[in-house]
């Protein structure tokens, strides 16, 4: 794979760092990789219109995330619920829509690279998503840990709340060429994890989660390089190989 | 003293209950109003309200140029959230777009050692963490202080530490102390005015007048034992 090529998956990999770090201290691990699966139908419903599947997957991630943040506002019910009822309802439109070969492609990626509009646009939106993390980081801090001390801040936490959601469905959108719903949830959690497990602090985490999602990524593209098989799986068993190593070196306390 | 918030027919429900209706007091520069009552007589419920954080009827007046500092109730922590006490300070610091030397300010006031904020929240023991929290309210220097039983989960002598600072604070940065606590003795010895809530309704006075053992029966429905000296009175 030539470097530019590698382009877009690496900065996808920076952003699934990032942003999953967040999703794994505020208690949101299942929510958001459940959240992932929203796009299915999209795609399902692009392939039918010969549209381009990442398209149709964001469309449906956006719609999916505002729903997901608008029904739990309204009615108080806790996230890991209201996404849990989201992500069957869109597991099952999605499977009816899409079957076969395309279905599997959906759901882990396939090989081949977007066109060079695509490489742009998902570049833009990982520059987005990134320099969104940078801006809302510390009232992200402030809210995972009281959002009352957020709201008597003067921060708007529910307006926050909905950033980031849509910054974690950017940030699925960019990996369903490469890893697809079911493993781009992945790859967004699973470094985080490991890094919330060796981090002692806000910003080492931030750094171990990101260097094993690029390294992860650059890992996985090299081993499917050399036994020809398909990256995406390959990227997230270096990740998961990543996690629990990280259980055999226990934190200090 | 001027007054710096004024409260009036201030009433808070959820869904068909009413937690309290038709409140209305007022607190002067510079005062200590400590908030008792039984639990679920709206406490908590009433700072939300002050700091606009739940939907109320009535009004809550505070004084222009008001900035208020919020110490909340003991929050739950996982043990092994990579936060550190200096993390926490400098997200405040930076939304405020205060300097790092507030935040060194703000550690000090509250006799944290460095190397307490340094390690990660779910780390620190009840009292360094709620210390922790009395500086993150001090950032950006506010003229008020609500604090929320600010000594649940801190053993006795760290609960006498942490009263002893709150009022030297007080004192040394000219603020308005809004408390809430279950301790009387803590209430008779700082408080300069106190409002009880009970049974939906509030009233306020001097604590030689709301802190009378009949009154104190009523309002809890058990006789309350609690000593003072005529000395501690603030």
């Amino acid at each position: 794979m030539s470097p530019s090529a590698l382009a877009l998956p690496l900065a996808m990999a920076v952003a699934a760092g990032l942003v999953g770090c967040f999703a794994v201290m505020r208690r949101l691990t299942l929510a958001s990789d459940a959240l992932s699966h929203v796009a299915l139908p999209g795609i399902g419903i692009a392939l039918l219109l010969q549209w381009n599947p990442v398209l149709g997957g964001l469309i449906a991630l956006f719609f999916g995330t505002v729903l997901v943040w608008a029904v739990e506002h309204k009615t108080r019910i806790p996230t890991e619920a209201v996404i849990g009822v989201v992500f069957s309802t869109a597991l099952a439109v999605g499977s009816l829509l899409t079957s076969g070969e395309e279905l599997i492609e959906a759901l882990f990626g396939a090989p081949g690279e977007g066109g060079w509009v695509e490489t742009m646009a998902g570049l833009a939106a990982a520059a987005l998503v990134v320099a969104f993390l940078w801006w809302a980081r510390s009232r992200l801090v402030i809210a995972l840990i009281s959002r009352d001390l957020a709201r008597a801040g003067g921060i708007n936490v529910p307006r926050l709340d909905l950033l980031y959601l849509l910054a974690f469905a950017l940030t699925v959108a960019l990996g369903l060429r490469y890893l697809g719903v079911l493993l781009m949830g992945s790859l967004v959690i699973i470094p985080a994890a490991t890094a919330k497990h060796v981090a002692r602090s806000l910003n080492s985490m931030l750094l171990i989660s990101v260097t094993l999602a690029v390294a992860s990524t650059l890992g996985g593209y090299w081993a499917a390089s050399i036994f020809h098989l398909q990256a995406g799986p390959l990227i997230i068993i270096i990740a998961s190989a990543g996690f629990f190593l990280s259980l055999v070196k226990r934190r200090p306390a | 003293m001027s007054t710096i918030l004024q409260v009036e027919h201030l009433s808070v429900g959820f869904g068909k209950t009413l937690v309290f209706g038709d409140l209305s007091f007022s607190v002067s520069e510079g005062d200590a109003l400590a908030v008792i009552g039984p639990n679920g007589s709206g406490k908590t419920v009433l700072f939300k309200a002050l700091i606009g954080g739940i939907p109320y009827g009535g009004s809550v007046r505070w004084a222009p140029g008001t900035r208020v500092g919020y110490v909340p109730q003991k929050l739950d922590l996982e043990r092994d959230l990579p936060i550190t006490g200096n993390d926490f300070l400098r997200a405040k610091a930076s939304v405020l777009k205060a300097s790092a030397h507030e935040v060194c300010r703000a550690i000090d006031l509250v006799n944290l050692p460095p190397a307490v904020a340094a390690m990660p929240i779910g780390t620190l023991s009840g009292g360094q963490f709620q210390r922790l929290l009395l500086a993150f309210a001090l950032l950006g220097r506010p003229t008020v202080l609500l604090c929320d039983e600010p000594t649940a989960g801190v053993d006795e002598p760290g609960e006498e530490g942490l009263y002893a600072t709150i009022h030297r604070l007080q004192h040394q940065e000219g603020l308005t102390l809004i408390l809430i606590s279950h301790e009387l003795n803590i209430v008779y010895r700082y408080a300069t005015s106190v409002l009880c809530l009970s049974r939906g309704r509030g009233f306020s006075g001097l604590p030689l007048e709301i802190l009378t053992p009949e009154r104190l029966q009523e309002v809890y429905g058990a006789p309350m034992k609690f000593h003072h000296h005529a000395d501690d009175v603030a």
